[in-house]
């Protein structure tokens, strides 16, 4: 029952990226995007992680496609032709689809075990047994500390210091576009 | 398992038709109370009172014609109404709407195989342990519906309405977010259930949390584009904002999506600042079926009072203007909510921590004062004018921003 639901997801994740990128319209781009960020939000569920999933679905669907579908609108991008189109493109879109494409077949040899074993080899912080114990670790986090706790508790105790450092520079991004875009405040 | 999957599709198939036919006679509530409010009858020929005018209005809303603008973005100005429709109804899944009912049965139906349940049956379709969380994500999925609407019409009012449309429920989401943050430290937990069960120990939180309320209440106005901040939709500027160029049932799917928006938006503010379907005193949680019905109609009774606020509101204030909207949602709202939680979070840890309150009443009690003493300070700042100016003062020409 969990295959199945997991491969339906899949299969509409996938369909919705590609179809994201096949779209000539890009208001129906941002929709089939929409569609894949949705499929990936229902996966997340399905691994026990519902925090991830519903912020999945308000981080990027209720706010960052919003501000997409804005300025596609406001742009109204529909009008210009297309320009990717020539041998130059044509040449650069190979080069980068077959980068991916062997980087897909690299990945194929990754099994979890495999994954394990370099991961137990690399000098990391994340303790292989804990991540790899057929998620046994998450759920044992969320039967202690609740759904909300079990990410919380590493983010605001464990890694407090790299959290906040990060928080310092989005702002920092966040001022430099408000500096970039209005010269007199 | 089956017994669980033949109660979900029976609450389910009851919450759907009670949110349908609630929204059909919230139509016909919104006519009659207006009416009342402006000394007139109200619509009063269809059926007994006027009873029967939401059929009539769904009859002729399904036999009218269909139009399709010339150069609509075809696809897409068919699923928006669906878009704004969806996520409204999605919303009622998660909110509990009575006590847990004790039941107890174990049958087996032919090739269906058997069924049975043994326990406290939770009065939610989905008890889900994200709780609010759920509902603040799936209500920021409203203003696809919206946007898209005005996008796809191919007409500039319509445009014009999305664009604003969007801009204001993204504006207002932040600050309802930040709104529930106190919530959340005060119950230490997210779902439904559980602040309930906060609420029945200690104090209803509108009291230990009268901004949080307060700041949740505007910005649901405002995510429901109700007025004062029906600025999507203004028809003295608009015509009708992003549904103007629509007809028929595809309309009349944007009322269904706003109503049934009004009733998730009460629903809320009564599960989590008005005790949810908590009866004040103990005899509601001693679990029985006189008790689930108790506490189911109590719930509707609490319900239905903020859904009249809503409408007493709307036909009580004018509009906003535009950049007095912004204003309060980025000047005024979101910074006080920040504010809010900072204190909150201060004043729970000293109540908890430093004073060693732990009984939920008295810890809510000293909550409430330290309410009242912000309460004072913040509605006697803002009733001062400096941050939002009535039209009378309006800003000179060359203060006003673009």
């Amino acid at each position: 029952m969990a295959a199945f639901v997991f491969y339906l997801f899949a299969a509409a994740a996938v369909l919705g990226a590609a179809m994201c990128v096949l779209q000539r319209n890009p208001v129906a781009s941002a929709m089939w995007l929409m569609s894949t960020m949705f499929s990936l939000a229902a996966i997340f569920i399905l691994l026990g992680a519902e925090l991830i999933g519903i912020l999945q679905v308000l981080v990027y669907v209720g706010a960052i496609l919003v501000v997409f579908l804005f300025v596609i609108m406001l742009l109204n991008v529909a009008r210009t032709s297309s320009d990717l189109r020539g041998p130059a493109s044509l040449g650069a879109t190979v080069v980068v689809a077959g980068l991916l494409v062997v980087e897909l077949a690299a990945l194929w040899q990754y099994t979890p075990r495999r994954l394990a074993a370099d991961i137990a080899q690399a000098p990391a912080f994340a303790d292989p047994a804990r991540v790899f114990a057929a998620g046994a670790a998450a759920r044992q986090a969320t039967a202690a500390q609740g759904v909300v706790g079990a990410l919380a508790a590493p983010l605001f105790q464990t890694y407090l210091v790299p959290f906040e450092v990060t928080s310092v520079l989005l702002l920092a991004a966040i001022i430099g576009a408000v500096v970039l875009a209005k010269r007199n405040i | 398992m089956k017994g669980f999957l033949l109660l979900s599709i029976l609450k389910m198939l009851f919450v759907f038709t009670v949110i349908m036919v609630g929204v059909a006679l919230l139509t016909l509530l919104e006519r009659k109370v207006s009416a009342w409010m402006q000394n007139r009858h109200g619509p009063n020929r269809v059926g007994w009172a006027g009873l029967l005018q939401p059929a009539a209005d769904g009859l002729k809303n399904i036999l009218k014609e269909e139009t399709y603008p010339a150069l609509a973005t075809r696809t897409l100005f068919f699923l928006a109404p669906a878009m704004s429709f969806i996520p409204a109804l999605l919303l009622s899944a998660v909110i509990p709407f009575a006590a847990p009912l004790p039941l107890d049965f174990d049958f087996a139906l032919g090739q269906l195989g058997r069924f049975a349940w043994h326990g406290a049956m939770p009065m939610v379709v989905a008890d889900l342990p994200i709780g609010f969380l759920f509902v603040l994500a799936i209500s920021s999925l409203g203003v696809y519906g919206v946007a898209l609407a005005g996008w796809s019409s191919n007409s500039k009012y319509a445009l014009l309405g999305g664009l604003r449309a969007s801009a204001q429920m993204i504006s207002y989401e932040v600050a309802m977010g930040m709104s529930l943050i106190p919530v959340l430290l005060l119950s230490g937990n997210v779902s439904f259930g559980a602040i309930i069960r906060d609420q029945q120990a200690g104090l209803w939180y509108v009291l230990p949390l009268f901004l949080s309320f307060f700041i949740f209440l505007v910005s649901g106005f405002a995510e429901t584009n109700r007025l004062p901040f029906d600025l999507p939709e203004a028809e003295s500027e608009l015509i009708a904002g992003y549904h103007t160029e629509y007809s028929a049932m595809k309309f009349s799917f944007f009322f269904i999506a706003e109503y049934a928006n009004v009733v998730t938006v009460c629903a809320m503010v009564t599960t989590l600042f008005f005790g949810g379907w908590d009866i004040p005193g103990h005899w509601d949680e001693q679990g029985g079926v006189l008790q689930t019905l108790a506490t189911g109609g109590f719930f509707f009774l609490k319900l239905m009072f903020w859904i009249f606020v809503v409408m007493w509101v709307r036909w009580t204030l004018p509009r906003f203007r535009y950049d007095q909207l912004m204003a309060l949602g980025w000047k005024v709202l979101t910074p006080l909510a920040l504010a809010y939680i900072i204190v909150m979070c201060v004043a729970i840890y000293l109540i908890e921590h430093v004073a060693g309150l732990t009984d939920p009443t008295l810890r809510s009690l000293a909550l409430f004062g330290v309410n009242v003493v912000i309460g004072l300070l913040v509605f006697g700042l803002l009733d001062s004018g400096v941050f939002i100016r009535g039209a009378d003062r309006r800003p000179a020409a060359s203060e006003v921003v673009g």
